[in-house]
């Protein structure tokens, strides 16, 4: 047992500004620097589970697409476990799966993607299984501190009515911002996943 | 005990920027109208990604020579560098710092950067490094100069470098800037007065360090970060199958 006492306070945020891809994608910021750089890409060769890509766009308080956004995610992999010491569930991990990605949205489209796995159910609290779901980490220009929230699929309609987190929305109307649509698209399967920051239909935001 | 879960320490909400900030006009319509719901700690916030050494290239760190065509850039040389911590005073290791910043006069190598000063051709922009086992990161660059930006029709920027952080866990992911120490466009900046705390704000200027100088070479500047820190949980909530 170790004893420990507050010391410091986190140091305080500040927005990515519109030029965030240079450090953290510098491709889409039009030039070619890192030999390896980090992708929207979360899958290799060898990852389980079900290959599936997920779309949409950041929407801000007018209606219009945020083109200048960066996203994260963080997901468990097709067993339901993550790729870190902290998860100690009796589950596989899976060597080719990372469990991260980084994308940008498209400078005239506004549209993001990332290519990843259907993650696993994971437990939540208390022995309380989770509903399959993705982290999203957002930062944008005019975002002074990243927008936590988390995406759930569609076709999970009975794991998502158990998930502690989306029942502890209390106002039901809300829950769907967070429950991404699964479409087909030449042979492949797409979730649809457009986030709100501001206004009608608002997504929900997390203070995690 | 391997349900043991180790909670971090609840974001001080005092300590940095509300999402609507007027005076930061682009934050006015991409701010959330509704209050954020916080959640208490699961596997899904206390993990995070990891990096290897393997995934960096050696010059990586290096903002001086890792774009260097024909030459070296032009600008102040300087070398940053200071300890990534967290609330409880121990040092994150192996965390992923990710810097960008703009050239010597104040423009960023960025396809939407229309300000007339010059790019210059020996200089890239960004770099990125992890910490060691006692939480250290350095880097070498030139220092950024102030840019004016669109808010305000004579806003500037104080020079900065921006810092992105990736620790242990997905709850301390941090994205922010470092200021210089006695830069005067501190105070009147929009961006750095969004933070609500002139703590929180000094917590973010780098110090000049005279001892960190390459004598003949470069000066230095000490920053230090500090991330949420974790606590073992000392107690199980509930007993299994307990209402």
């Amino acid at each position: 047992m170790s004893y420990h006492f507050q010391v410091a306070k986190e140091s305080a945020s500040q927005t990515a500004g519109p030029y965030v891809h240079i450090g953290l994608a510098p491709n889409q910021a039009g030039f070619d620097i890192f030999e390896k750089n980090f992708s929207n890409v979360l899958v290799g060769p060898n990852t389980a589970g079900e290959r599936i890509a997920i779309e949409g766009r950041v929407i801000d308080g007018s209606g219009t697409p945020v083109r200048d956004v960066l996203i994260e995610i963080w997901q468990a992999n097709a067993a339901g476990r993550y790729n870190h010491p902290a998860d100690k569930q009796d589950k596989q991990l899976d060597a080719d799966f990372r469990g991260w990605g980084r994308g940008t949205s498209n400078f005239e489209t506004g549209v993001y993607r990332f290519e990843t796995i259907k993650p696993g159910a994971v437990e939540g609290r208390n022995g309380r299984m989770m509903a399959p779901h993705i982290n999203f980490w957002i930062v944008a220009r005019g975002i002074n501190i990243g927008l936590n929230t988390r995406m759930y699929f569609d076709d999970e309609v009975d794991a998502n009515a158990q998930d502690p987190v989306l029942n502890m929305i209390e106002w039901e109307v809300r829950r769907k911002t967070l429950i991404a649509e699964r479409i087909q698209r030449d042979g492949k399967t797409v979730y649809r996943f457009d986030i709100r920051l501001q206004g009608e239909d608002e997504t929900v935001f997390f203070d995690i | 005990m391997t349900d043991r879960v180790s909670e971090y320490l609840q974001r001080d909400t005092s300590a940095h920027p509300p999402a609507y900030a007027p005076t930061y006009k682009t934050s006015v319509l991409r701010s959330p109208r509704n209050a954020l719901i916080s959640l208490q700690n699961s596997l899904s916030e206390i993990t995070g990604p990891a990096f290897s050494a393997e995934e960096l290239g050696p010059l990586d760190h290096d903002l001086i020579m890792n774009y260097a065509k024909d030459g070296l850039p032009i600008g102040e040389r300087i070398i940053v560098h200071g300890f990534v911590r967290d609330e409880f005073g121990r040092p994150v290791r192996n965390a992923l710092v990710e810097v960008w910043q703009a050239n010597a006069g104040g423009r960023y190598r960025h396809r939407n950067d229309k300000y007339l000063a010059p790019v210059d051709p020996n200089f890239g922009g960004c770099g990125r490094m992890l910490t060691d086992d006692n939480g250290y990161y350095f880097f070498r660059t030139i220092k950024p100069g102030p840019y004016p930006w669109r808010n305000r029709v004579n806003d500037w920027r104080p020079a900065h470098i921006h810092f992105s952080l990736s620790g242990d866990a997905w709850a301390q992911r941090l994205i922010t800037q470092m200021y210089f120490e006695g830069d005067p466009l501190i105070a009147t900046c929009p961006i750095v007065r969004t933070i609500p705390n002139e703590e929180a704000v000094r917590g973010l200027i780098a110090s000049l360090d005279r001892g960190g100088a390459v004598q003949l070479d470069s000066l230095a500047y000490r920053w230090d970060i500090t991330l949420r820190g974790a606590r073992a949980t000392l107690f199980e909530n509930r007993i299994q199958g307990a209402k």
